[in-house]
């Protein structure tokens, strides 16, 4: 492990991409460009090894301190514990798998689109890895730029329109995120993450953080009413562009609820949970009734997201060891899972040139090879026992009926619709009659092809069968945070007791409470947790 | 502070634009084109010297010509900023072909008086010496905007430009004239220890608010706006990038030295607070329906003094050093927008957004510079931009201005779609319209190039590595502050 220490893994892994887009800068030839940015993506993956080494423990591993700008308190922190692991592998994973899916999809300006996916390596890695707040929403707003160009240059039709949704939805949350950490800064006195952690809030400061976090990150997830940037994003951009934004863009804001809510806001966030359950709900129910009526495979998906995302939400708010234990679990299963579909469509889209199910039928005799992962990864999509989905969506839901019984029953539509949207494609997919037998002339997965499905193929049937390695992994940080925030969140108890007057709740400061105030009893179960 | 203290070794950037003046000023008479063109070449060179002559000095701290002129860290500081934004509207003038040839040295002359007003300004310390400086420099500008040859719009934006300015001047005058009455002193040392609430002392607080006026207006905070975006239209594009940038530096350092009066804060700061959040307001939804790029830069300047404003709210040494760090990165991400503009409108045309498409195609580096700048200005990390937005807003909630801090914050949500579209029509645009700047030959010549990336460095690094910057200033503001 000394060796480690010597070997700053996590600058190396943010900056490499950064630095090796520079290496494409001279060279010409757009195969040469592919075929060098497959190297380096490579590289990277080799550059992590070092992250296996990785401890099941609670805390920061792999810390990088470094003061950045001294009279204002900014440091250059990086570190990972069990929460951002998983998603770290998954950023850097993802590099390759898309360098290889967009190797004959993206035809002009490969330069640039390859030039991009680095950025947006760097930015992912920094996200997840980042300890210092200003640091963290450098790299959070970082990723909006190359992700934006994805969808604006080598974007479908609408691709103007989807591209600055986009940007202007996601930028506009993030605007009260910046104030949020100034507030932090004055009040915590630093912007260092694992030292605000250790600090407790007022009820009413925590009151306006945790709402500006969540503007931010629920837009990001993206949550139920703020979903709409989320199916234009997904069908206008190219695949590889789809799949960062599913396997890793939404992951950062699930992400930030578990990094920066809990453990900074514990009282606002139990105060909030009855919210963000409902909340989550309703993006289950909602996403996937939307999924179920669409004709358009790639909205179909994108709406499965919003779904899915909501058991991720879910699992977050319920603060019980299996359901966030099942949330960062269902993080790493959705990211796998959803981003192979998208690499799958844009597979059947190069062939079809259409995203429409009507236009993609029959495939069951044409692409034989094609369907097959199709229906593995709609199987894991749905949760299907045997592969990751089941695993991870399980936890949430046994957490959700450990919570009571009406919260269980209100998911399980969810886990069925999803069933449904996903039976309902796939059959006509696969057995569909098309108009034209124009399917007859298509070729079956090329190696290339094989090589990047192969890959989340694994994952999925690994970790269905064998995901006691990575939970154990996770579980002691998830462990910690919940044991840290069950002992801070009380702040809130105590007011709900103390307030009986009916005054709006969150504007109430500790200062003035009276414990023993008489109509406490009837008010506790009212607000649940 | 009462003797006349005249040490050259501290002046050396007066003394050295002073020369250049005088030479210049000989130059406009000779017949001799040769050698009215060699005196040119002794411009950007003159700045040089000068910036290092200031830098030089930086760590001095004296009180010169009975106390009315000082040499400190922050007078140097700015001092050096207007070399490089003399040096940089230097260059920007050599692609511009819209003064006519007889009129060179004479536009030039008054371009060099005119940054010689502003050198003078950042060490004036008393109001009278502000005032005078600010109307040397000012009224070199009232020639200048005008020179683009044969243009009307240019001849109504002089106009313009004189007529709110010579209003402006007479509310700043006024104002000067009530602080003397009532308060019976001029240096603004003196100043700073005397009483400036409403109640207190009215007359005091009027002339005070009035003499601000009169700087609002130089740096088209709004209400005192309304010549900004005519004038960025109607003038030559080299000569906007110089009335957008130096001329509010000139503001910026006056308010900054001015703003030591408002410590502890006042009523006039709450003023301030809402004046500065109705300017990034009005800036950026103005800013939000322009297609003429100037015009756009116009109003998002004074959406960007707004911001500089924030930071002379709270009144602390924090929020003084985040004003004149936030001033230094506003100069530097309009020279830069304005340098790709000159080198695009090779004959110096205005632009517009659709003249921008394709541009990364024609030229990447200018393309990316020019992305560089608008994220800057929008405030999206890692730039310059963005670190100078966090100074301001932490200093400004750290006194409680907590609503002005949001109301920063969600107007970059506002602000974002403007200069998004210009980064979007750099990039992601390709369909070029027939006729249009794109028919020109751009200037891709080293001096171009080097330039934009100069420039788009010190964006990015300043921006990633603000450190010394924000020491120098910080040392500096602390310095002037009681």
């Amino acid at each position: 492990m000394d060796l480690f220490n010597l070997y700053p893994a996590l600058t190396v892994l943010t900056f490499w991409p950064l630095a090796a887009a520079l290496l494409l800068a001279p060279i010409k030839s757009d195969l040469l460009v592919r075929q060098t940015t497959l190297v380096i993506s490579l590289i990277e993956v080799v550059l992590a090894i070092p992250l296996l080494g990785f401890k099941s423990q609670a805390g920061f591993q792999f810390l990088e301190v470094i003061p950045w700008v001294e009279g204002w308190g900014l440091t250059y922190a990086l570190g990972v514990d069990g929460i951002s692991i998983l998603m770290i592998w998954l950023s850097i994973l993802m590099l390759p798998l898309c360098v290889l899916c967009s190797w004959t999809y993206i035809g002009r300006r490969v330069k640039e689109f390859h030039v991009c996916l680095l950025l947006m390596t760097t930015a992912c890695v920094g996200v997840f890895s980042a300890l210092d707040l200003v640091l963290f929403y450098v790299f959070w707003e970082a990723l909006l730029i190359p992700m934006y160009l994805m969808i604006a240059v080598w974007g479908g039709d609408q691709k103007r329109y989807a591209s600055i949704k986009f940007f202007i939805y996601t930028l506009a949350g993030s605007t009260l995120l910046l104030v949020a950490i100034v507030a932090l800064r004055l009040e915590g006195g630093t912007f260092f993450i694992p030292d605000l952690m250790s600090k407790t809030f007022s009820f009413r400061f925590q009151y306006w953080i945790f709402l500006a976090f969540f503007l931010a990150f629920a837009i990001k997830v993206p949550m139920f009413p703020f979903h709409t940037w989320l199916p234009a994003a997904h069908v206008q951009a190219p695949s590889a562009g789809s799949v960062i934004l599913a396997a890793v863009l939404l992951k950062m804001g699930t992400y930030g609820f578990l990094r920066f809510s809990l453990p900074l806001t514990p009282a606002a966030s139990a105060y909030f949970a009855p919210m963000m359950i409902a909340i989550s709900v309703a993006s289950i129910l909602y996403g996937g009734a939307v999924a179920l009526g669409q004709s358009d495979v790639k909205k179909l998906i994108a709406y499965s997201s919003v779904a899915h995302m909501g058991f991720v939400t879910l699992g977050i708010f319920l603060f019980s060891q299996a359901g966030v234990n099942g949330a960062i679990f269902q993080m790493l299963n959705h990211g796998v899972i959803t981003g192979a579909m998208f690499m799958l469509v844009g597979a059947v889209y190069e062939r079809s040139h259409s995203r429409e199910i009507v236009k993609n039928l029959g495939l069951g005799k044409y692409l034989p090879h094609f369907m097959f992962f199709w229906g593995l990864f709609g199987l894991a999509s749905f949760g299907f026992p045997g592969t990751n989905g089941f695993v991870g969506e399980f936890m949430v839901i046994m957490a959700a009926f450990q919570e009571s019984l009406c919260l269980g029953l209100l998911v399980i539509p969810g886990a069925l619709l999803a069933a449904a949207y996903i039976l309902k494609v796939t059959l006509k997919m696969a057995w569909g009659q098309p108009a034209s037998p124009q399917g007859r002339n298509w070729l079956d997965l090329k190696k290339k092809e094989w090589a990047y499905l192969v890959v989340p193929a694994f994952l999925v049937i690994y970790l269905g069968l064998a995901p006691t390695g990575l939970l154990n992994l996770i579980t002691p940080s998830v462990k910690d945070a919940l044991a840290t925030f069950e002992a801070k969140k009380n702040l809130v108890n105590l007011i709900q007791v103390s307030s009986p007057t009916g005054r709006p709740q969150g504007l109430i400061i500790e200062e003035d409470l009276s414990p023993e105030a008489p109509s406490a009893s009837e008010r506790v179960p009212e607000e649940g947790k | 502070m009462d003797r006349l203290n005249l040490q050259p070794g501290h002046l050396w950037p007066e003394i050295i634009f002073l020369a250049l003046v005088l030479l210049l000023f000989l130059a406009s008479m000779v017949k001799s084109k040769k050698t009215a063109e060699a005196l040119l070449k002794l411009c950007p060179l003159a700045a040089l010297a000068a910036a290092f002559g200031a830098a030089l000095t930086f760590y001095l701290k004296s009180e010169l010509f009975f106390g009315t002129y000082r040499v400190d860290g922050l007078s140097q500081f700015f001092k050096i900023l207007v070399c490089l934004g003399y040096l940089v509207t230097w260059f920007n003038s050599l692609t511009q072909k819209t003064v006519s040839e007889t009129q060179k040295p004479d536009y030039y002359l008054f371009l060099t008086l005119s940054a010689f007003g502003l050198i003078l300004l950042s060490s004036a310390a008393e109001l009278v010496t502000i005032y005078l400086a600010m109307e040397l420099a000012s009224y070199s500008l009232y020639i200048l905007i005008p020179a683009r040859s044969r243009s009307k719009a240019a001849a109504e934006a002089g106009l313009k430009y004189i007529i709110f300015g010579a209003a402006a001047t007479a509310l700043a005058l006024y104002g000067l004239s009530l602080i003397v009455a009532s308060q019976n002193v001029t240096f603004v040392k003196a100043l700073a220890g005397l009483d400036w609430s409403i109640s207190g002392n009215p007359l005091a607080a009027t002339g005070l608010c009035l003499f601000m006026g009169g700087m609002f207006f130089k740096l088209a905070l709004f209400p005192f706006h309304f010549w900004c975006p005519d004038v960025y239209q109607g003038a030559g594009n080299e000569t906007a990038a110089y009335v957008a940038t130096l001329p509010k530096l000139g503001a910026v350092i006056v308010l900054i030295r001015l703003a030591t009066l408002l410590s502890p804060e006042t009523e006039i700061s709450t003023i301030l607070a809402c004046l500065a959040a109705a300017s990034i307001t009005y800036g950026n939804l103005c800013a939000l329906a322009q297609k003429d790029l100037k015009r756009m830069l116009g109003f998002s300047s004074v959406a960007h003094a707004g911001y500089i404003l924030v930071g002379l709210v709270p009144g602390t040494a924090e929020g003084l050093a985040a004003a004149a760090f936030y001033a230094m990165a506003y100069i530097l991400m309009n020279l830069l927008c304005f340098w790709v503009i000159c080198r695009i409108s090779a004959d110096g045309r205005n632009l517009t957004y659709e003249d921008l498409n394709g541009l990364s195609a024609r030229s990447p580096l200018l393309a990316l510079t020019l992305a560089i700048a608008a994220f800057s200005l929008v405030g999206l990390p890692p730039t310059v931009g963005f670190i100078g937005k966090l100074w301001l807003i932490t200093s400004a909630w750290d006194r409680g201005f907590d609503w002005l801090v949001i109301v920063v914050c969600v107007n970059t949500a506002i602000a974002i779609f403007y200069y998004l579209s210009l980064f979007r029509h750099c990039y992601t645009e390709e369909t070029i319209p027939v006729g249009g700047a794109q028919s020109l030959a751009l200037d891709t010549g080293a001096i171009s190039q080097a330039g934009a990336l100069l420039l788009g460095l010190l964006v990015v690094v300043l921006g990633v590595l603000p450190g010394p910057v924000w020491n120098v200033v910080l040392t500096a503001s602390k310095s002037i502050l009681p």
